[in-house]
């Protein structure tokens, strides 16, 4: 990964020049995006970078007023959360967005619930509860989340264990992408360094990551690169091997240029 | 000692899962309702041999029918965490225009039991489209519609009661022998709706659905469930299964009555907390409210037969009832 350049390699999901606007408020003025196939990409950003604008546009929970959307080199489009999901694109959400009461497998299959084969699922729409539990166990082992029950309520694990079934979750369907916004802010230290490693996981199955996190020490832990937005786009994209976390936020709160910064550099002399 | 040891780590293993199916049955939210009411049925059949017959359990069955009903309609609504107090007058309007219907409007039997049904399954709709296109409270919302149910009965009726029903609208208050006692129809329909309640609850994908919405509507909709139709379907098969319920208490009483079923909306909340189901919504079996059912039908036929006044029975179902939504409360704080 490190050998290939970015120019050489298709991206997965790439955006270009999107913008979105909030009335007199505009959140996203320009902003690209890049996502090579089986990297960590982590966005950081300062609030009101426009970095959850971005992510949402990405993710299908908006639609932006002008720019591009390309998954696998093709334009697509996101109206809802749903489309961008039967693109193969899986979102895990910060605030733990499992069901608490119902079982892990029901929470893993939740909205695509497994029917049994025959006239039992078609007419009779029963559900097939052992193939989810068992393929609900064979996901968490995949990630090595070692819980044995999954008829087990969420409620009952860890902040951690949770947001290992959200991304076990996503893991298990998502074909192209998954986007993990802010997984740790719910967490301890402890926790988070177990959800950090599992993102490392899905990562390490061929499946790219988008990382959004405030956790500057996590994401300089897991990221192959870092995509840093400031004033609604994109301004720089750096490699953690090659920078420190004062340089890269210094780019962030605008006292340094980006490398991509064409304003910044145009008018830094000035 | 090395296969001693794997020998025990087997064994011990077997009984950790006996030990985790036990631990799992416990935690079914119908285990505590079915235990109470278990209770109370040693209890009264210790108390006098006439509780433990076969007549008397069918009487209480019987007797618990309607409200039974009711409480299928209910815990679907509390499960999403909403609550239907209309459900009594929408049952009392639906049962107004069957027997209105085929007595004074001569229709056949069949004819006036599908537009009573239908009739209360357009209220369930009404209520399910303020609830979510208008964006009310379920409680506000239904509160309007019992009244506008409980006043369109009386305007209908004219108060009066509507006698002389024709068998093709009473026939769920006939028996059938089952062994040596005497079964009403409509006890059969009653269990019929529960079992198919417990069917696509337990055992499809929409019922698990209304679970996840009752339980976090947000992250409901952020896996794809269309919340809104959702709640929609919910309410509008609630309205349904009070027209059945309508049909049921004309079986019950052999009249259309417009004073009847004033407190059953109340009843049938009694039955479905009892039941075990959160107020909260998300959590809870409609086993168990079943059992919440039966525990009042048991309690209030346990204290007549012991000739306790019936006045008693009202009090222990509200001491009953808020026992249970403490258990429900300290249950939600511990998870916290």
């Amino acid at each position: 990964m490190s050998e290939t350049d970015g120019t050489e390699v298709r991206p997965v999901l790439e955006a270009h020049g999107l913008i979105k606007r909030y009335g007199h408020v505009t959140a996203l003025s320009g902003a690209d995006f890049e996502l090579l196939p089986g990297e960590i990409l982590a966005v950081i950003g300062d609030n009101g970078a426009g970095k959850s604008t971005l992510i949402k546009a990405l993710s299908g929970a908006l639609v932006p007023d002008e720019g591009r959307i390309l998954l696998d080199g093709r334009p697509v489009r996101f109206h809802s959360p749903a489309d961008a999901r039967r693109a193969g694109i899986e979102t895990v959400y910060q605030d733990l967005a499992v069901a608490p009461a119902l079982d892990i497998a029901s929470n893993m299959f939740l909205g695509r619930e497994v029917r049994r084969k025959g006239v039992l699922g078609q007419v009779f729409r029963l559900l097939d509860h052992k193939r989810m539990q068992a393929e609900a166990s064979g996901h968490m082992q995949d990630l090595k989340i070692g819980i044995k029950s999954m008829k087990q309520a969420v409620e009952t694990l860890s902040g951690g264990q949770r947001q290992g079934v959200a991304v076990a979750r996503s893991a298990a369907f998502a074909r192209h992408v998954v986007i993990m916004d802010e997984p740790t802010a719910a967490l301890g230290v402890k926790e988070s360094g177990m959800v950090l490693e599992l993102i490392r996981q899905v990562r390490d199955r061929g499946l790219p990551v988008i990382l959004i996190s405030h956790d500057m020490p996590a994401v300089f832990d897991v990221a192959d690169r870092i995509h840093i937005q400031r004033l609604g786009r994109r301004v720089a994209v750096v490699r953690p091997a090659e920078t420190n976390m004062a340089e890269t936020v210094a780019i962030m709160t605008g006292a340094a240029p980006g490398n991509l910064d064409v304003a910044a550099n145009g008018n830094g002399s000035s | 000692m090395s296969t001693a040891t794997a020998t025990d780590r087997a064994e011990v293993s077997q009984q950790r899962s006996l030990l985790s199916r036990a631990s799992h049955f416990l935690t079914l939210p119908a285990v505590g309702p079915l235990f109470a009411l278990l209770l109370a049925c040693v209890y009264f059949s210790v108390r006098t041999d006439r509780f433990l017959t076969g007549a008397n359990l069918s009487l209480i069955v019987q007797q618990v029918m309607v409200v039974g009903a009711l409480a299928v309609g209910q815990t679907i609504v509390i499960l999403t965490a909403g609550i239907d107090l209309s459900n009594g007058a929408v049952m009392a309007l639906g049962s107004i225009f069957m027997a209105k219907l085929a007595v004074s409007g001569g229709m056949p039997g069949i004819v006036a039991i599908l537009i009573g049904i239908a009739v209360c399954t357009v209220f369930g709709a009404l209520n399910g489209a303020l609830v979510t296109m208008a964006k009310l409270p379920p409680f506000i919302v239904t509160l309007g519609t019992w009244n506008i149910a409980f006043a369109l009965t009386h305007v209908y009726s004219k108060d009066q009661t509507v006698t002389g029903l024709p068998k093709s609208l009473t026939f769920l208050g006939e028996t059938f022998p089952l062994g040596n006692t005497d079964v009403t129809y409509g006890s059969v329909l009653m269990l019929v709706l529960f079992a198919g309640a417990w069917y696509v609850l337990r055992q499809t994908s929409a019922g698990r659905h209304v679970y996840a919405v009752g339980d976090n509507p947000e992250a409901a909709r952020l896996t794809g469930i269309p919340t809104r139709r959702l709640l929609l379907t919910v309410y509008t098969v609630a309205g349904a299964v009070y027209g059945v319920a309508a049909l049921l208490l004309i079986g019950r009483t052999s009249v259309g009555d417009p004073q009847a079923g004033q407190t059953d909306n109340l009843d049938s909340i009694t039955a479905v907390v009892l039941g075990g189901v959160s107020l909260f919504g998300g959590r809870g079996s409609i086993g168990g409210a079943l059992c919440g059912a039966l525990i009042v039908g048991v309690i209030r036929n346990g204290l007549q037969l012991t000739g306790v006044p019936s006045i008693y029975q009202v009090l222990i179902t509200g001491i009953l009832v808020i026992l249970a939504v403490s258990v429900d409360q300290l249950a939600r704080r511990r998870r916290a």
